[in-house]
């Protein structure tokens, strides 16, 4: 006989049989009876109390990047899921799978301006995969399914669940759904064995291939295909910011990172390669600089799960539709062993160029105030290049981006399509819970800290061991350096007045200690390293530094500024 | 005008009868700045599944990124864009013209025939007046009608279309798919 529950507890039943261990969330009057469910099931649903919903999503966000699972929110209606919408757009732009379900008014309520009512449908929509009001009993278990099957299936993404009241307290015969098949929803599309072999072919008999590997490879699981498409081929690789850790950092092949603050090298030979092969990207517009003149000179290879993406801003000569994990596979068995020793080499003098005019004096400068490179370079060598990088947005993140190491999958925690100020601190916390035995460590400006600096509070009540380290350069750095390079130095509203950091953390009893001088800086990683738990290192990092090099935007792609006086 | 150098296109999208889904289709209009000029929604010749018409004047790279973005919807099933030469279209245009200026002046009932139209309903004060066709041929006697001043109420209709392909993609398509199910059903 099944068994006669609330939808509520049936929601709790769902959320165990999705495999459901940790959730961040927000408790409030629409979702009461949904956390009254919560307090039986607290041993195998972890809830995590966030101290504000944007969080929530952040540290959903967080733990599925580098768990490969689906993150879940659990807020409440109105204000507390409109809280969520940042992570959820955040998640939609960087296919992230989240769920995020948030209490409603009742159904007989609905439409009626009641307390706290949205029209969370209708306002997220646009932003998300999929958006469903559950407004029966009957539905939970079907909704449920149904939301975890289309976040993570496919090219991932964000799902919202909006539970009416009713549907909460009202009585069902519960019995778990398992849904793995939407009839007008194609998660993969069929792989055409004609793309595939056109694909070797075109491959076979460039000269000077170059491979944008993006994010795709990792939400793949691609990695082992990808260095054995890469290694067979010959082919110099770079990595979208997203990407960065599908391929590790020091392989012989990977060639940096790619777009606007990426390496020399990889932007100038993208307007020399004569073929083009993305694998798992979407050509964003800080990748592309000037999409009329980007790589005009060669052929083009989009390998991709999503038609949607294809032609959407560069035009290719040949899409592999399909998961990259097969096609890879598929045409590494066509590949023939090649060798492109004189193209590869070719790439050697811009390494060397941008390491003698920018890297080096980014990462081991030997006077004036410390660098944000220089952190970054200690840090990610003090964890011998195996810590999750999470970071905010700004100078910070590229920063993060540019100097931290990676040898494993899923290392990289960034927010990339939305660039997020407020994202690195509940992500990381996130990111924690995702994968507990690796080291996270948080990249963060003075700005971003500050937008979601309540969530020292999620990380002392649970011991969150993370890493957060402030490069504090009392700045809005990232916009200070446009309005230096754009807009003739007007500092419009950029500098800071900023708060004792150190007194903050130690209100929330995290460690912490405060880096001035160079000297100090190994020895204060160090400490943070070897400490268990939560720790905030802040180091005063260069007031005025700039991220270098930068291809403005607009400009052709190989158009990088490698100085800026 | 900037619809001079553009094309008028017509995309039928198929869509499981779920709330909502107007709402998203039209939105990726808006997105892309794309004016919708028709839009019909009606059930299909297969039970559950709704039939959209959609023109809008565009060029073919923009309404191709248009359609795909349509049917990455979850519940969208498919979506395609034609020329008018790959349909067979219709129109409907209602007039309510007065019942005493028709009695009164010859050319309105010679118009109504001339233009192929019919009359659906006449009472001493007004009667009603049905075209089908394209937009042209409605416009056309609605161009004529007003003429005469007769013309009450005057509504065309978003356009209807069939498409001439010896294929019916839908079922095909639906087809395709439930035998996929079919498989993965067996599989696991
Ligand atoms: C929520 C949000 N608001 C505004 C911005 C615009 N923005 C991008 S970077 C930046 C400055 C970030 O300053 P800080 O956090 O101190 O980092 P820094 O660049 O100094 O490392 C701003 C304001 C943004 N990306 N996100
Ligand atoms: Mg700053």
């Amino acid at each position: 006989m099944k068994e006669t529950i609330t939808g509520a507890e049936a929601l709790m039943r769902s959320l165990e049989n999705e495999g459901v261990d940790v959730m961040f969330g927000y408790p409030g009057g629409a979702i009461m009876p949904t956390f009254d469910a919560l307090y039986d099931h607290s041993k195998t649903l972890n809830h995590i109390l966030v101290r504000h919903e944007q969080a929530a999503a952040h540290a959903a966000q967080g733990y599925a990047r580098v768990s490969g699972k689906v993150g879940v929110c659990l807020v409440t209606s109105g204000p507390g899921v409109t809280n969520t919408i940042t992570g959820i757009a955040d998640a939609m732009m960087d296919s992230t799978p989240i769920v995020v379900i948030a209490g409603q008014v009742g159904a007989s309520f609905l439409g009626s301006d009641a307390f706290q009512e949205v029209d969370l449908v209708g306002v997220t929509q646009p932003i998300s995969k999929w958006a469903y009001q559950i407004r029966r009993p009957e539905d939970v278990a079907w909704a449920v399914s149904r939301a975890f099957y289309i976040a993570r299936s496919g090219r991932p993404g964000p799902v919202v669940l909006d539970f009416a009241k009713n549907a909460q307290v009202g009585m069902v015969e519960y019995e778990p759904q398992h849904i793995d098949f939407i009839r007008g929803y194609v998660p993969e599309p069929d792989i055409d064995p004609v793309a595939i072999s056109e694909a070797a072919a075109m491959i076979n008999a460039a000269k000077r291939p170059l491979v944008l590997v993006g994010q795709g490879v990792e939400l793949g699981n691609a990695q082992d295909e990808m260095r054995e498409f890469l290694e067979t081929a010959d082919m110099p690789a770079g990595c979208t910011l997203l990407g960065l850790s599908a391929l590790p950092s020091e392989h012989l092949l990977n060639v940096g990172m790619l777009g606007m603050h990426g390496s020399l090298a990889s932007n100038v030979k993208t307007q020399e390669c004569d073929l083009l092969i993305a694998v798992g990207m979407r050509f964003d517009d800080r990748i592309t600089g000037k999409l009329a003149t980007y790589a005009t000179q060669a052929k083009k290879i989009h390998f991709d799960i999503d038609p949607s993406e294809i032609n959407k801003n560069v035009k290719v000569d040949l899409a592999v539709l399909g998961d990259c994990k097969q096609t890879l596979a598929q045409v590494n068995k066509l590949l023939k062993k090649n060798s492109h020793t004189e193209w590869i080499e070719s790439f050697k003098p811009y390494f060397e160029k941008e390491r003698t005019v920018v890297i080096e004096k980014e990462i081991h400068p030997t006077e004036g105030p410390i660098k944000m490179g220089e952190v970054v370079n200690v840090v990610t060598q003090q964890t011998g290049n195996k810590a999750i990088m999470v970071t905010d947005v700004g100078q910070n993140q590229m920063m993060a981006a540019r100097y931290f190491k990676f040898t494993q999958c899923r290392s990289v925690v960034t927010s990339g399509g939305m660039g997020t100020m407020g994202f690195g601190t509940p992500a990381g916390i996130g990111a924690a819970f995702g994968a507990p035995d690796r080291d996270v460590c948080v990249f963060l400006g003075d700005g971003g800290l500050q937008m979601t600096i309540q969530e020292l509070g999620t990380i002392m009540e649970n011991q969150v061991p993370v890493k957060l380290i402030l490069l504090n350069n009392n700045y809005l750095g990232n916009v200070r350096q446009w309005q230096a390079m754009f807009f003739n130095r007007r500092y419009s509203f950029t500098p800071m007045t900023n708060p004792d950091f150190m007194k903050i953390a130690e209100a929330y009893r995290i460690p912490c200690q405060t880096v001035i001088d160079r000297k100090d800086l190994a020895a204060a990683v160090r400490t943070m390293m070897d400490t268990k738990g939560p720790y905030l290192l802040q180091v005063a990092v260069e007031e005025e530094g700039n991220v270098l090099p930068m291809c403005a935007p607009g400009h052709d792609v190989d158009d990088m500024m490698l100085e800026f006086k | 005008m900037e619809q001079e150098s553009k094309t008028l296109y017509t995309i039928l999208v198929f869509s499981e009868n779920l709330a909502g889904l107007l709402n998203q289709i039209t939105a990726v209009f808006t997105r892309r700045q794309v004016n919708i000029e028709s839009l019909n929604v009606s059930a299909s010749s297969i039970k559950g599944i709704h039939k959209y018409t959609i023109t809008c004047y565009s060029d073919e790279e923009t309404i191709d990124k248009i359609t795909r973005q349509i049917e990455k919807k979850i519940d969208v099933l498919q979506a395609n864009y034609y020329t008018d030469d790959e349909i067979f279209i219709q129109e409907c245009g209602l007039f309510k013209i007065s019942t005493p200026t028709m009695l009164n002046e010859k050319g309105i009932s010679r118009q109504i025939r001339l233009h192929d139209a019919n009359i659906v309903e006449v009472n001493p004060t007004y009667a009603i007046v049905t075209k089908t066709g394209l937009t042209e041929d409605i416009e056309s006697l609605y161009a004529a009608l007003q003429e005469f001043k007769c013309v009450l109420q005057y509504v065309r209709s978003g356009r209807i279309a069939i498409t001439k392909s010896r294929r019916e993609h839908i079922s095909d398509y639906i087809n395709e798919r439930e035998e996929k199910h079919r498989q993965l059903t067996m599989e696991n």
